[in-house]
Order: C-alpha cells, then structure tokens, then sequence
C-alpha cells in the first residue's frame, strides 16, 4: 500500500510538472500581453504531431523532441503576427472567439493532414523499461525523466525571467506597456518571443506526454481546460503560482483516483461513487480556492 | 439597411414559412433540421442573456444544455424500466413534467456555477465557466448508473397533451412555440426594471452600486435565468434525439452556443437565432461537401470576429449594438 501511493505521488508529480509546460506559456502570455488563448491546446498537439512524424521519418527521438518545439513554436510565431496581435487591445469575448475559430481550423486542418486514427511515439530504447528506486519500488525510468525535464524547464524559465535582461523586459512589459515601448524597446518583437516561449513549451509538452499516451486530434483541449484551472488556483500572470497550481493539481487528480475508489470500496462496496467525485476533485479544489481567496495562491488582489 | 423590428420579424416568420413549407412538399427532414434549428436558437437566446445583457462571458453554458437533456434522460430511464427515483418519484415521459425538472435543475446548476464563478470577473470568469462545464462532463462520464459514456436512449419521444410529438411537424411547432415563448420573455425581461439594471452594470458597476443596486445579485440573477433557458433547449434537444450522451456537456457545445449568438449579433433579440439558423444551414451545406467544414467555420468566425462586430444582425440592419 505504502508503494503503491509512492508509486501514485510520482505519478501526480510527473502530472503536475507536464500541466505546468502548458500553464507556464498560457500564464506569461496572459500577464504580459493581456490574451486570453484557447488555441493554447492546439500548439500542444501540433508539437505532438510534429514529433511522432519526425520519429517516424527519423527514428531519432531526440529529433522529435527538437521537431515538437520547432514546429509549435514556428505555429505561435504564425499566428502571433497574423491573428492575435490584432487582438491585444480587444476585449476577452473577441479573444476566445478568434482563438476558438483557429481550435477549429488547427483541428480539423490536422485531421484532414494526417487522418482520425491515432499516431504513437514509444519511448527511446535507453529510457524505457523501469529503474529501482531507494526503498525497492519500480518505477518507469521514462516517468522520472519526464519529472526532471520538467523541473528543469521550470528553473530555466525563472532563470530566464529574473535573471536575463530579455526576462527583464518581459517583466516590465507585464507591468507598463507604454513606458517599455518609450525605453526603446520594440515592444511587439517581444510580445511576439513570449509567445513563441510559450507555444514551444506547449509543443514540448505535448511531444512528452503523447509518448506516454497517443498523438491524436483532439488531445490538447482537455490538458487545456485542466491548465486553466491550474492558473486560476495558481493566480493569472504568476509563472510561481502556475508551477504551485500545476502540481497540486497533478497531485489531486492522480491521488483522488487511486484513493477515492477505494474508499468508496471500503464504505459502499462499490467503488462507483468514488470513481464519480474522483473526476470532479479538481474542479471542487478550484471551487474552494475560488471561496477562499478568488484572486488564486499567488495572484495579486485586483 | 432594414429596421431590426422589421429584420427580426422577417427571421420569425423565415423559420415559420421553411417548415411549413417543408410539410407541404413532404421532406420532413427539412422539418427536423427546421426544429434543431429552434432548439439551438433557444439556447442562444439563453446564453445571450447572460452574455450580451449581462456582459458575462460564460464558455460552459454545455454544463446547463447538458444538465437540461440529462433530466429528460433519467426521467424517461425510470419511466421506461419502472423503477422510481430514488425509489420514491415515478419517471415520466410527459413533456410538460419533464421541462419544468429541467429548468429547475439548470437554474440550480446555474445558481452554483454563478454564485462560484462570479467572485471573480474577465478572463478569469471564462476560465472557470469553461471548466465547470468540464467537471459536468467528467461526472457524466463516471457516472455509470446513467449509461457513463454511451449515455441513454429515450425509446419513445416524450408527450404533450393534446400533441403526437413523433409527428415532425408537431415537434417542430411544440419547439417554435418555447423558442416564440422564451424571445418574448427575454424581450419582457430586456424592458423591465431588472433588464434596465442589468444593462447598467454591463456598462458600469460602480455607478449601479453607488445607487444601492448589487452587482453582484443582478449578475447572479441573469445568469440563472440564461442557465435555466439553455436547460430547456437541452431538454427538447434530447427528445429531438431520443438519446442523451455525455457529449452535451462537451466544451465545443458551448462552444457552439456561443457561436450562435456572435454569428448572429450580440445583445440582439433576434441575434442567435440568425445564428442558429446560420449555423445549421452551414452544417448541412458545407458538411454535405467537405468532411472538414469546421475549417470554414472557424474561418468564417475569424473574419467576423476580425471585421463584423455586429454580426450578421449587425451588418443587415442600421440600428447600432445598445451600450
């Protein structure tokens, strides 16, 4: 029992970190340039389309991993300048319309590319099978790579933000747009790198997790919606906040899976009643942070 | 340029003509196409209150379609196998039954989401609409007591007294008449003190709240009202179907609903129901020629978003959006 719920705390962990990749680019993109963006998801499964095409083509996972953030990147870059730029200064209605429309498009568009059937990346050979850890549990080595990258990235991120002077920049474009632009800085060449950021972690993600599950149209909406929830928890435009938010969530949802079930078991007979709250324990954990403090752990009061 | 009172009643009377059109030349499924029409166009009509008099953007209003066609599913289920809920309440197949639970459950659900959701405001409000309308679909999911994923078939279509509703036109009307019901009470609710209020705090909070009125209340009170509405398309949409399924509570439902109500014109009376109408022709002439038609459709949303802030209502008449 012990090693089952280590064996579920890493589980959640590589969740959390995964669900941080998505919400760190959505958080940024949110903070500094105001944009609500659902085709977030979509860049996510372009990365994951672009990975297990160059595996496939290549045989080298490493190149997929460089092909997911390319590509998804290149795709931000894409719509930044065309679409979205234009949308900076309109209200949040107009964003979630025109970011829904590109979901649609984005969507179907891969569908008409690569057809509904799913497509699968499987993990390196050196990176596969399980390691023994301290303690005697078995666990795949490919999940605790996962939770390193992920780490890792993180720490990347706040060494770009807080000690770099592009990472200073883009947290004076949060702060003041105006004053930023009147310093010198072309501003809208920014706005276009954050979301190139943004979009590439997306796509890294994407690449990593449809290893571990498929590469399917359709894949990126539901991670989504959970990273929203994770900066709602975490408090929009806080890149801390997301991390935090990421892995509670990470931790709630694969804890509340394994636990509630067999509670239910315990008390009922069934696990059904379990399996029902199980699904919505994030939702209920983002209904309390909502009472407790609507602004979200991290996020400053409005 | 028409006059909006002109254009709306055009739009009525266009939908009424279709079907009855449709009936004479025998093509009932024009007829049934003439009723998913009305079915979405109420459930715009139900989002536009919250969102174009309200100014709340709600990306979860699948959670109220879904809780709407949910009521009828399990009410027929019980009705079918004769097994009470919870072993007290007979279910029922008796349509006027059926949508009185459905409006209660969707304004309740409404209730909870609204009273949640609206202790915040902006994107934040979209955010957590969107994934309250997830937990919805998850529990659908899970729920295996209701079919889980396969969801539930309704054998037989609901009755109204006085109606043989498996007759397309009979549904058709029964659907036209709520869609007729439901305009006229947004229009009475637009005109009332509260409608008055409402648009007030859409435009300014602070000035309603420095004359003794709570923002907070009005919004509630609005977005019960919408979710309510939306339940009630959501329950005629699964007599429509005679089978319910966790995807009405899917993000791209409301998604859609959504869609109506901006293809057509936000804040407009007649604005989703253009939409709806819109929407279902496109479905059925785009879909009919290419397998991707939502490339188009997101195009199409795109350059209106871009371009057409009023919508097609907007572009066609010479009134400008109130507020």
């Amino acid at each position: 029992m012990t090693l089952l719920l280590i064996e579920q705390l890493l589980n959640g962990l590589q969740l959390g970190v995964m669900l941080f990749l998505m919400a760190a680019g959505l958080t940024l993109v949110f903070g500094v340039m105001g944009l609500i963006n659902l085709a977030h998801g979509s860049l996510y499964m372009v990365g994951a389309f672009a990975a297990a095409w160059v595996a496939a083509q290549t045989g080298s996972y490493l190149l997929a991993l460089v092909a997911s953030l390319a590509a998804a990147a290149a795709a931000g870059v894409l719509i930044e300048t065309l679409i979205l730029r234009r949308l900076y200064a309109r209200d949040h209605l107009d964003q979630v319309l025109a970011t829904f429309a590109l979901i649609l498009i984005f969507s179907e568009g891969t569908r008409a590319v690569f057809g509904s059937f799913p497509l699968y990346l499987t993990i390196p050979p050196p990176l596969s099978g399980p390691v023994t850890l301290p303690g005697g549990i078995e666990y795949p080595l490919f999940r605790l790579v996962l939770i390193g990258a992920g780490l890792a990235v993180a720490l990347g991120l706040w060494l770009l933000i807080t000690r770099t002077r592009v990472g200073i920049r883009i947290q004076a474009g949060a702060a003041d747009r105006e004053m930023v632009s009147a310093l010198g800085v072309d501003i809208s060449r920014l706005y276009t790198l954050v979301f190139a950021l943004g979009a590439a972690l997306a796509g890294l993600s994407g690449a990593l997790v449809g290893t571990l599950q498929s590469v399917e149209v359709g894949m990126g909406e539901p991670v989504l919606i959970t990273a929203f929830v994770v900066i709602v928890i975490g408090g929009i435009g806080s890149v801390q906040g997301a991390l935090v938010g990421a892995i509670l969530v990470g931790l709630t949802q694969t804890l509340g899976a394994f636990l509630l079930p067999l509670a239910s078991t315990r008390l009922t007979g069934a696990p059904d009643a379990g399996q029902v709250l199980a699904s919505m324990l994030i939702y209920i954990l983002m209904a309390l942070v909502l009472i407790v403090r609507p602004q979200g752990l991290m996020g400053r009061p409005a | 340029m028409i006059p909006e009172r002109v254009f709306n009643w055009a739009v009525w009377g266009g939908l009424l003509a279709f079907a009855l059109l449709a009936e004479a030349l025998g093509e009932t499924y024009w007829l049934t196409l003439a009723a998913r029409a009305a079915i979405f166009a109420i459930a715009g009509v139900g989002l536009n209150l919250a969102l174009g008099n309200g100014g709340l953007i709600s990306f979860g209003h699948a959670a109220f379609f879904g809780v709407g066609g949910y009521a009828v599913g399990i009410l027929a289920t019980h009705a079918q196998t004769y097994t009470p809920l919870f072993g007290l309440i007979e279910g029922t197949q008796s349509m006027p039954v059926t949508w009185s639970v459905a409006i209660v459950a969707g304004a309740l659900a409404a209730l909870v989401i609204g009273a949640l959701s609206l202790r915040t405001s902006g994107a934040y409000f979209i955010m957590i609409t969107l994934a309250f309308g997830q937990m919805f679909y998850y529990f659908a999911v899970t729920w295996s007591a209701y079919g889980g994923e396969d969801g539930m078939s309704i054998y037989v279509r609901g009755g109204f007294p006085g109606l043989n509703t498996l007759d397309p036109l009979h549904f058709f009307g029964l659907s036209f008449a709520v869609l007729t019901l439901v305009l006229l009470l947004v229009r009475m609710i637009d005109r009332s003190p509260f409608g008055l209020a409402l648009n007030a705090v859409r435009q300014s909070p602070a000035r309603v709240e420095t004359v003794g009125i709570s923002p907070r209340r009005l919004r509630l009170a609005a977005f019960v009202v919408s979710g309510a509405i939306t339940a009630l398309a959501g329950a005629l949409f699964a007599d429509l179907n005679r089978y319910v399924s966790p995807a009405m509570f899917s993000w791209t439902i409301s998604g859609e609903i959504m869609i109506f109500v901006i293809l057509g014109g936000v804040a407009r009376l007649m604005g989703p129901v253009v939409g709806a109408l819109v929407f279902v022709a496109l479905e059925e002439l785009l879909g009919g020629l290419s397998d991707y038609w939502h490339i188009w459709l997101g195009v199409l949303l795109l350059l209106i978003v871009l371009f057409a802030r009023g919508g097609i209502t907007g572009a066609l008449t010479r009134e400008a959006r109130r507020g």
